[in-house]
């Protein structure tokens, strides 16, 4: 079953056009990336999934249209926005009772375990927190929610390392399974390249590549191109070519890799080099700042 | 037990139970308990002022009382009961003044902090949200007021009956001439024909809250103003001002019947008249518009993100 399908999903905002005509299909068990520069439409796109928004063509989110069924919808939706939306004057103990005594999926002895886990006091206001304890206060309630599609817009944004890291980390092992759903944007691609099992670039409101992680491992590779056999490995098309310590290094798409390992040294691009290949190849510079160069 | 062919299953079951548990109304409304204290404390504040106030003021008050006691028995009675009365009125305005406040903020400081976010993540519609905020100043500072005031007035004839008894005085003359049940009767009848009568108010406060993205208090009441000057420059006459005058202040004359006194007392149950109170126009047209206004906060609050 399809938990988002959408078609031609449009949403102006005025003069500017953040969809410009979406189509997806996320198929239940698949924790989609979905990467972009800033003002690309992956927030717009989301609200949409969450009926946040309202929009144009078609959309159904576990078979609901999000727009004039959100409450329902939420029921089997979690979501996590990019910035704390937790209420800063409430309690943590006034969070527990108020989700459980609203959301019928929220497993209140499961918050409680993933608190124990942290250094966070059930006496605690939001506002005495830090950063990285809302965030693990939100996860903990996110998590304890049996719910089958989870978004996360940028959640990691603001947090050190040791909490980016062990966000994720909780969520594979404590909260996905196949029967779940995960759509997750972020600017820290490097980080999610081995959690995704699908991949999603987003430029100006259209899609501008769409795989899953095998095709994208299949397809795309890299060669740090021995000084030798740069004209060579120029002739076959590269979609992208940067220097790194003085040597070529060159991308390709659909190229046999048992050809390329003859120029050089071969390996599997990370997520934001191909990102930078596709974003300045559809003609946007100066958006190379805008994601943090991983490996 | 629960593997792959039974999950579905075993989930709508729990989900069925789970359902049943939920309450989203009655935990929105302690959501608003936590987030506004000002709803009781406020209220709270000003009791411990009135009680405190009225401890200083029994300072020579057993001579008052045998002054007081020399007069016809109407008089005795209004000149005991009068503080009584002043404490009830006092808190009646603070929390019409606390309600007021409450609906300018409610659907706005979601909006401010951005937690509607974190609430629209909920399955938790925006008709419970809303109405979940209606119902504090049109049930829960009524009830937050009568219990208050009842509160007060018994802390107040402790102050008066300890006073009485230490000047050698019987403190039954304030039990004789105040009649507190009766007295309380007619305050919760009173609170309740004036939040219906003010639900109307309560309702375009909640919608401008939602709607304006900053100075909520200047949307709700410069427009109002502004239709005001208009007329009066316009047409030279005040209709509208007389209209607000009348939602504000015209529960009195269709829910009690003052007799044809000057003077606005109720001394009698015999004077409240809640048959005319819920026939008459005013209140229903006023309700009709408070729906109108609710509805309309519903709606709009699907369109509203954070600030």
């Amino acid at each position: 079953m399809a938990s988002i399908e959408a078609r031609g999903l449009r949403k102006t905002f005025g003069t500017t056009i953040a969809l410009d005509g979406v189509d997806l299909h996320v198929e239940e068990g698949r924790i989609l990336g979905i990467v972009g520069p800033n003002g690309a439409g992956k927030t717009t796109a989301l609200n949409a999934i969450l009926g946040l928004t309202s929009y144009q063509g078609e959309l159904k989110v576990l078979g609901r249209d999000p727009w004039n069924a959100r409450d329902q919808l939420m029921r089997d939706v979690s979501f996590i926005a990019d910035v704390a939306v937790l209420p800063r004057w409430i309690r943590v103990s006034q969070l527990l009772d108020y989700v459980a005594g609203v959301h019928p999926r929220f497993d209140r002895a499961k918050a409680e375990g993933f608190l124990s886990r942290t250094t966070i006091k059930r006496t605690s206001k939001v506002r005495e927190l830090s950063k990285g304890m809302v965030a693990q206060l939100h996860l903990a309630l996110v998590m304890a929610i049996d719910a089958k599609l989870l978004v996360l817009d940028e959640p990691t944004l603001g947090l050190d390392i040791l909490y980016r890291k062990q966000f994720y980390d909780s969520l594979l092992n404590d909260y996905f399974d196949r029967s779940r759903t995960i759509v997750v944007t972020t600017h820290q691609v490097e980080e999610i390249q081995d959690v995704l099992t699908d991949l999603m670039f987003i430029n100006r409101g259209r899609i501008v590549l769409e795989c899953s992680m095998e095709e994208f491992e299949s397809r795309y590779v890299e060669v740090m191109v021995h000084p030798d056999h740069v004209a060579g490995a120029r002739s076959l098309n590269p979609i992208h070519e940067r220097q790194v310590f003085g040597r070529s290094v060159l991308l390709f798409d659909h190229v046999d890799r048992g050809q390329l390992a003859a120029l050089g040294d071969v390996r599997t691009p990370s997520i934001a080099d191909l990102f930078v290949a596709v974003m300045s190849n559809s003609g946007v510079g100066g958006q190379k700042s805008e994601i943090r160069q991983g490996k | 037990m629960n593997t792959e062919s039974n999950a579905p299953i075993h989930r709508q079951g729990t989900d069925a139970i789970n359902s049943a548990r939920t309450r989203p109304f009655y935990w929105s409304v302690w959501r608003e308990l936590w987030e506004n204290r000002s709803i009781y404390i406020a209220p709270l504040i000003v009791a411990v002022f009135q009680v405190i106030g009225f401890a200083i003021s029994t300072i020579g008050l057993a001579d008052r009382r045998r002054a007081v006691l020399l007069l016809d028995p109407a008089h005795q009675r209004a000149a005991i009961e009068q503080p009584y009365d002043l404490a009830a009125m006092m808190m009646i305005f603070i929390v019409f003044i606390v309600g007021v406040f409450y609906c300018l903020d409610a659907l706005h400081s979601e909006r401010r902090d951005r937690s509607i976010q974190f609430w629209k993540s909920l399955p938790v519609s925006d008709l419970t949200t809303v109405l979940s905020k209606a119902i504090i100043p049109l049930v829960v500072l009524p009830l937050v007021a009568f219990a208050i005031i009842v509160c007060v007035h018994l802390i107040m004839v402790l102050e008066t009956s300890v006073n009485l008894i230490t000047h050698g005085m019987s403190p039954a003359t304030t039990w004789a001439h105040v009649p507190f049940f009766q007295s309380w009767l007619v305050l919760l009848y009173g609170l309740v024909a004036l939040a219906l009568w003010h639900a109307p108010i309560y309702g375009w406060l909640l919608l401008v809250s939602g709607w304006a993205r900053r100075a909520t208090f200047l949307w709700a009441v410069l427009p109002l103003i502004a239709i005001q000057i208009f007329e009066r420059i316009t047409f030279g006459t005040s209709y509208f001002g007389s209209f607000l005058k009348h939602r504000i202040f015209g529960f009195a004359p269709d829910a009690f019947d003052f007799q044809g006194r000057t003077k606005p007392v109720i001394d009698s149950l015999v004077q409240l008249t809640p048959g005319r109170y819920l026939s008459s126009a005013g209140l229903w047209i006023g309700l009709l518009v408070a729906a109108v206004f609710l509805g309309a906060a519903v709606r709009l609050r699907r369109y509203r993100g954070p600030l």
